[in-house]
């Protein structure tokens, strides 16, 4: 498949794994992948098997559906029980517990909740039920922001008065600031996001190689631009320079997308402040971290600890029935742990076990 | 610092393994209201037949809870396979078929993978009120012609109509008898380790075929539903091919499901090479865009196949040889361990497990 199979070279990977082991030279690495994309992309493929042992990776806060706090989840339920209303969101959201049940479940009471691949999708739905309220869940960073906006003045123009959006999105920046700024992380570098960065352009990473001294590549999502980028952050420290850097070229534009900013400004502005879920809310300065629960979301979300370090990982909270949505989501860290971190876990057990360890 | 690094790894493994055996030992059925995820054939549905239906109904036959019920005839040598399967389908017409063509193929393949010959069926009909007369016919008329394509006889039915929106369109009921003449006794009981698993053929097509049918996606594409009756491709496997240990199509939550199946009902592991596993690249491009795994996806004409590794390659033979098989190829073997555990050897050289589906695959966000 074309611009997919070229960026799936095993051989070229095997390479570059070979590099990046020269390079690293045994010094133990961590660098953080910020988007829920790159983690699924890292355990789709086995990135890690290939890997270095002494180059770790901890996934990052970026999986839109992870990082949306319960009481988000119960209004929506609140708004899709509302009578004469058509309630759309993308197909992941549906399964995300809140404090009493998922979407799904109050759809199968009796709640009409559509899944929809794009919020367009949502307000043609306004348009074919001229009668009801159609409310579309618009979650995500600014990967998804410009489709919204897009849409919201899509409906503005065509004067469709039945159509609204509830408003869940939020911005890259203040998540790595807060990562940057909490006291109880090592990290050696970033693995940045593709897709947001394609909107945001990469000026405003370069307080993150300015201030906090640590480099930055904006990473494609196939496997060889994950190891790709992870021999750039290494190259960055063999040489001492710390700068943001682009690896995903053929997408990313150092400007960004100025029609997409644009719109975005025209329908939406910062709130000055916005609950995560495990980070707390997020203001101007810093950070505050939310009451600690059983579920150790918010640590994990910062990579504090591995997501089976969590008091109810396998016990109270699986993928059937999610405590934490970083269990619900294939991007949240806890799932694809869940899903595909046992064997390669148990075959570096047997590694060492056969070392005679 | 080894030491050190054998414990943590032992911790991580010992909680994984946690979630593993809590799903399989105790399994507990504990909800409120009937959801899509029931519907999947992922561990919902399995989670609500073993936890609940089987529990109520239990009996010998049941609870072997095979593709379809053995059933031996009192002091005979007859050996019946009786098996049942409702069709609901959206759109009821789809490229490569429509409902009725699925609900006839469905049960021949159900019995057939028993390793019996499918010989009669039963068809019942839910139909809403204004469906359109024309479009029953049509139906009629394909499940017809699969039913002689698959050589089984229509013998007994039955009609229901509902009130508008009590059902959509229509829902069909099929049940089938088929009877053992071979010696073949095809059971997941037979499995063992080193045994070549084989596919008949591409896999996810029916399910892609749909999933685009549906109003909401604009991807054009021209992939096809595999829909099919499988009694003779597998009567011709049968016949060359010795060892063959276990049979199942793989419909619902696809090849990662019969595969998941077969680790848990054995407690062996099973190896996947993902270069292996054909897939048409259309199928792979639209499961790209969506997010989706082509192993979870439902196939309507295509089964996996556990053969002995003395036979595998007869049996590859076997398969190619017949029009229907043309695709097949091995695709993985049975492993003494992880036991219980599907992994995949996957195609950029790391390792990944490969899940059952938990509900309805769900497309990704970004």
């Amino acid at each position: 498949m074309k611009y997919v199979d070229e960026f799936r070279d095993g051989e070229l990977a095997q390479k570059m794994a070979a590099e990046i082991t020269r390079i690293s030279n045994g010094k133990k690495y961590k660098f953080m992948e910020v988007c829920g994309g790159h983690t699924h992309t890292i355990f789709k493929h086995g990135i890690e098997d290939i890997l270095p042992g002494n180059i770790e990776l901890i996934h990052g806060p970026g999986c839109p559906v992870c990082v949306l706090p319960m009481g988000r989840i119960d209004d929506a339920i609140a708004i899709a029980k509302t009578g004469n209303t058509i309630f759309t969101t993308f197909g992941d959201m549906m399964r995300v517990p809140g404090s009493h049940g998922s979407l799904l479940d109050v759809k199968a009471e009796g709640a009409d909740v559509r899944f929809v691949y794009s919020p367009l999708d949502a307000l043609n739905i306004a348009l074919q039920n001229p009668d009801k309220q159609v409310v579309f869940f618009a979650i995500g960073f600014e990967t998804t922001a410009p489709s919204t906006a897009v849409t919201l003045l899509q409906a503005k123009a065509d004067d469709i008065q039945n159509f609204s959006v509830f408003c869940n999105h939020v911005t890259i920046i203040p998540t790595i600031k807060a990562i940057l700024d909490s006291p109880d992380l090592r990290l050696d570098g970033f693995i940045g996001p593709g897709h947001v960065s394609m909107v945001i352009g990469l000026s405003t990473y370069e307080f993150i190689a300015r201030d906090y001294q640590k480099p930055v590549v904006i990473s494609g999502f196939e496997p060889l631009d994950i190891i790709q980028s992870i021999l750039m952050l290494l190259k960055q420290h063999q040489t001492g320079k710390t700068v943001v850097e682009n690896q995903y070229i053929r997408v990313v534009n150092p400007e960004g997308n100025l029609k997409s900013l644009q719109v975005i400004s025209k329908t939406m502005e910062l709130r000055p402040y916005f609950e995560w879920r495990g980070l707390g809310h997020f203001e101007v300065q810093g950070l505050r971290v939310a009451d600690p629960k059983a579920c150790q979301c918010g640590e994990v979300l910062k990579g504090v600890i591995k997501p089976w370090e969590c008091k109810v990982f396998g016990t109270a909270c699986t993928p059937e029935n999610p405590i934490g949505s970083c269990m619900v989501s294939p991007e949240g860290a806890c799932a694809a742990y869940y899903n595909y971190g046992r064997l390669s876990l148990s075959a570096k057990r047997r590694e060492l076990l056969d070392a005679g360890v | 610092m080894a030491a050190e690094k054998l414990q943590t790894l032992s911790k991580a493994i010992q909680n994984i393994e946690k979630v593993r055996q809590s799903r399989q030992s105790r399994i507990k059925f504990n909800d409120k209201t009937i959801t899509m995820s029931h519907g999947s054939g992922g561990t919902a549905s399995r989670n609500m037949i073993e936890g609940m239906i089987i529990k109520i109904f239990s009996n010998t036959v049941l609870d072997k809870l095979e593709d379809s019920a053995i059933l031996q005839i009192k002091d005979t040598k007859l050996r019946l396979a009786f098996t049942t399967d409702s069709y609901v389908v959206s759109p009821i017409f789809f490229p490569g078929g429509n409902i009725g063509e699925m609900a006839v193929n469905g049960t021949v393949n159900d019995l057939a993978v028993s390793g019996a010959d499918p010989l009669w069926l039963s068809v019942s009909f839910i139909l809403e009120e204004g469906f359109e007369i024309d479009e029953l016919r049509r139906i009629l008329k394909s499940m017809r012609s699969a039913a002689d394509k698959a050589g089984v006889l229509i013998v007994t039915g039955d009609t229901k109509v509902v009130q508008r929106g009590s059902a959509d369109k229509i829902f069909i009921n099929t049940a089938g008898v088929g009877v053992f003449q071979k010696k073949n006794v095809l059971s997941s009981a037979n499995v063992e380790p080193g045994d070549k698993i084989l596919i008949s053929g591409s896999v996810g097509d029916h399910g892609i075929a749909v999933m685009l049918a549906r109003e909401a996606l604009e991807i054009e594409s021209d992939i096809q539903s595999d829909t099919a009756p499988l009694n003779g491709l597998i009567s011709a496997l049968l016949e060359t091919t010795k060892e063959v240990h276990f049979l199942k199509d793989a419909t619902r939550g696809g090849v990662a499901t019969v595969l998941n199946e077969i680790a848990l009902n054995t407690n062996y592991a099973v190896a996947v090479d993902e270069n292996a596993v054909p897939i048409r690249p259309e199928v792979n491009g639209a499961c790209e865009i969506l997010g989706l795994d082509p192993l979870t996806i439902a196939n309507e004409g295509c089964f996996v196949a556990v053969v002995g590794s003395n036979d595998a390659e007869t049996a590859v033979q076997a398969l190619q040889s017949h029009s229907q098989g043309s695709d097949a190829c091995i695709i993985g073997e049975v492993l003494e361990e992880p036991q219980g555990m599907v992994f995949l050897k996957t195609a950029f050289g790391g390792y990944r497990v490969l899940d059952m589906l938990v509900g309805d695959p769900l497309p990704r966000i970004c």
